[in-house]
């Protein structure tokens, strides 16, 4: 069996597991919740993470096109930038998809029957995720800075215009 | 050299919850997550005790000496005078029913920002202090010392709480988690621990009637150069008052319609509709501000902060108010103003001078909301409305916590919608009306030092909105919040590019078809119409 059939065959494993870690960055409370809730509207967190794991589970079969792979991968990214965690544990999902492979296909690996340059392949598109979601995560926090201007410009912009303050040159 | 992290550290593989638990882990004020510290000159402006320069971090908070004793004597003084709170503290049986309902919890997975274990803050210094169980067995019985790490919880997780209610809609026993946070606040106060964004209006308010601080001359200025912007779109001169006795109504809504975008768009609604039906209204530059951000104080502020409302519809001699779009300021009026600064038994119940519809409910405040005396006109169509001049705009509505769970204002607002947009879609039922998710700024908290909260806190709020634009391309949320107008912008900018905020009164503006106006070609804010096609529901 190549690696695609091994990965096919594990695949539920394979989301079980990285979801799993995924819920384990948060404390068991939330975690739980996140689990359990079903409802995408009362439990936005757990849902758009869970769609979006599923979702790079299945593009990590099918060549990871980068179109396919943003809005996956952006909506758990810009969630993550705005919690309570570190830049690197933010992104840390990315790898843990690595470890969960791993684990998962141990014995196939050590028993020699998936060939190095599919190792390298899988490795290699994982890792490509990994950069594109640091880029996503620092789209987000320069969006934090941006938004957060542009709220204190709303707030006083009439009054800045009513003194003068603002000339727009094509008046 | 020194030690890495292990990868499997630096991923947080080994993550885990503090093994401490949540009664004994001290909370940190990082960047971002807290609001600042009250400034001295705006506690001395209204009186309130402590006044000094502190961050909340720093380690001194500087507190009284005594600061113990007045918070303990604080709570029994309030126990006494609040039999809810009393009740609150003893009838939560920990079911769990309102743990997953709070858009903190949800949008920042932070187990504290569970309503239960929100109330649970308080309700544990209670237990220690004030009942036998928690004065005998401690600990045992779920009860702990008031310490200064506890009083910086309460600083840190009572200003994290929207006092939205949405927690109270699922509570068994309607123990409300936003009063207990109203009671938290008002102790927080005896030893000078507000937040500034809160303090500074307080005091603005108090001294000019309005948030900003803006003085008459400047307020009636603001509204003038309104004006102006209505005669470029419709080149119609709509003619306001201000401070003129004996006028029917007496008109008041938050500042920010007045100085801050996109409210002013709205406040270009109001005058262009009173314009239209000849409303006999006037404004009043004193009650310059329908906000009461004592409300996020104590009662006693919140008195008097509203209490400028029924003196200046005295001094004017109207008949009765009207209110703008807002949401905090409605819960003052609704459930406090009646009994507490009234009754104003110099005003009377209100009546719509075009259509003759009495206002029965407002019977007490003398006070009725704008969207349900449009909804009035457009019923008896007193109004021509063209609502192909909204074409380009597909519409939802977003509930404001206060006018839906404090006021119950639900079908107005959207008749008003259906009769001038072509294009309206709900929201998920789970977020909408009673149920509504809170922008996670309100309650004195949309400041910016505190946006990546605010961005936690109104993500299930956006997400429901994300939902309703991908599905059916809505473009615009509309409120009637000026906080909403204030905030919604900035979270939608971060969570759903591409969807932008209006004011109710904003769209009745675009459809209202005035008499001698100009063919429009854009709307309130200056964007070309078009698009203008029969609109078929989206
Ligand atoms: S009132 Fe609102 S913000 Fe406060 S705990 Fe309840 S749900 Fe959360
Ligand atoms: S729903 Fe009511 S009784 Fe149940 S835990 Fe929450 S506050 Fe307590």
């Amino acid at each position: 069996m190549n690696l695609a059939d091994l990965l096919t065959k594990k695949q539920a494993v394979i989301l079980e597991r990285w979801f799993q870690w995924f819920l384990e960055t948060y404390p068991a409370e939330t975690a739980r919740f996140m689990r359990e809730e079903k409802n995408r509207f009362a439990n936005p967190v757990g849902s758009s993470v869970y769609q979006g794991i599923e979702g790079l589970c299945q593009e990590l079969l099918q060549g990871m096109e980068l179109d396919r792979v943003y809005p996956l991968l952006d909506p758990i990214v810009r969630i993550r930038a705005v919690q309570d965690f570190p830049p690197s544990r933010a992104v840390a999902f990315i790898f843990a998809l690595k470890k969960v492979i791993f684990e998962e296909l141990e014995s196939e690996i050590r028993g020699g029957q998936i060939s190095v340059e599919e190792l390298l392949e899988l490795e290699s598109r994982i890792d490509n995720l990994a950069l594109l979601s640091f880029d996503i995560y620092t789209q987000c926090r320069e969006k934090v800075s941006q938004i957060r201007v542009e709220e204190i410009k709303r707030r006083s912009e009439r009054l800045l215009q009513r003194a003068n303050l603002v000339v727009d040159p094509s008046e | 050299m020194a030690s890495l992290p292990k990868p499997d550290e630096l991923a947080g593989i080994n993550y885990n919850p503090p093994r401490t638990g949540w009664r004994d882990t001290p909370v940190e004020f990082r960047r971002g997550t807290y609001c600042y510290g009250a400034k001295p000159k705006n506690l001395e402006a209204v009186g309130l005790p402590n006044p000094r320069d502190w961050s909340p971090e720093d380690q001194d908070w500087k507190l009284p000496e005594n600061w113990k004793e007045i918070i303990l004597e604080g709570l029994r003084e309030r126990l006494g005078r609040f039999r809810s709170l009393q009740i609150f503290m003893d009838a939560c049986v920990r079911c769990g029913a309102c743990a997953d309902k709070c858009h903190f919890f949800i949008g920042s997975g932070d187990p504290r920002n569970m309503p239960v274990l929100r109330a649970e803050l308080l309700r544990s210094v209670y237990r220690r202090d004030f009942t036998t169980a928690g004065k005998i067995f401690g600990k045992l019985a779920g009860a702990r010392d008031l310490t200064e790490e506890v009083l910086k919880e309460w600083y840190y997780y009572f200003f994290q709480c929207t006092e939205c209610r949405r927690c109270s809609v699922f509570c068994p026993f309607g123990i409300d988690t936003a009063e207990i946070t109203i009671l938290a606040r008002e102790l927080l106060n005896l030893v000078g621990c507000n937040i500034d964004w809160i303090a500074a209006p307080v005091a603005n308010c108090y001294r000019t009637g309005n948030h900003l601080g803006i003085q008459p001359h400047a307020f009636k200025d603001m509204i003038d150069f309104c004006t102006e912007d209505i005669e470029k779109v419709t080149g119609v001169k709509v003619e306001p008052t201000f401070n003129r006795k004996g006028a029917e109504v007496l008109f008041i809504t938050p500042s920010g319609d007045v100085f801050a975008d996109p409210g002013t768009y709205t406040l270009m609604g109001y005058l262009m509709l009173f314009h239209e039906i000849g409303l006999d209204y006037t404004f009043s530059t004193y009650a310059s501000d329908g906000g009461n951000f004592g409300l996020f104080t104590s009662h006693e502020m919140m008195k008097r902060l509203n209490a400028k409302m029924y003196a200046e519809a005295g001094r004017l001699g109207v008949k009765w108010i009207l209110g703008g779009e807002c949401g905090h300021m409605w819960r003052v009026i609704h459930q406090y103003m009646g009994t507490m600064n009234g009754p104003a038994d110099f005003l009377e119940e209100p009546v719509s001078p075009i259509t003759g519809t009495r206002f029965e409910h407002a019977r007490s405040t003398k006070m009725i909301h704008i969207a349900e005396f449009t909804a009035d006109l457009i019923r008896h169509n007193k109004v021509k409305l063209d609502p192909g001049r909204n074409n380009h705009l597909k519409v939802t509505f977003h509930d404001p916590r206060n006018t839906s769970r404090a006021m119950g204002l639900f079908e107005e607002p959207r008749y008003v919608l259906r009769s001038v947009c072509n294009h309206f879609r709900e929201m998920p039922e789970n977020t909408i009306r009673e149920q509504t998710f809170c922008c996670g700024s309100g309650a004195g908290l949309n400041t910016d030092e505190y946006l990546e909260m605010r961005l936690r806190g109104g993500f299930p709020r956006a997400n429901a909105v994300r939902y309703v634009h991908e599905k059916y391309g809505v473009n615009t949320v509309a409120c009637v919040c000026a906080i909403d107008r204030a905030v919604l912008p900035t979270l939608m900018d971060y969570w759903v590019p591409g969807v932008g905020v209006a004011g109710l009164h904003e769209l009745v503006g675009n459809a209202l078809v005035m008499q001698g106006e100009n063919d429009r070609t854009t709307d309130l804010r200056g964007n070309p119409l078009h698009g203008r096609e029969e609109g078929e529901d989206v």
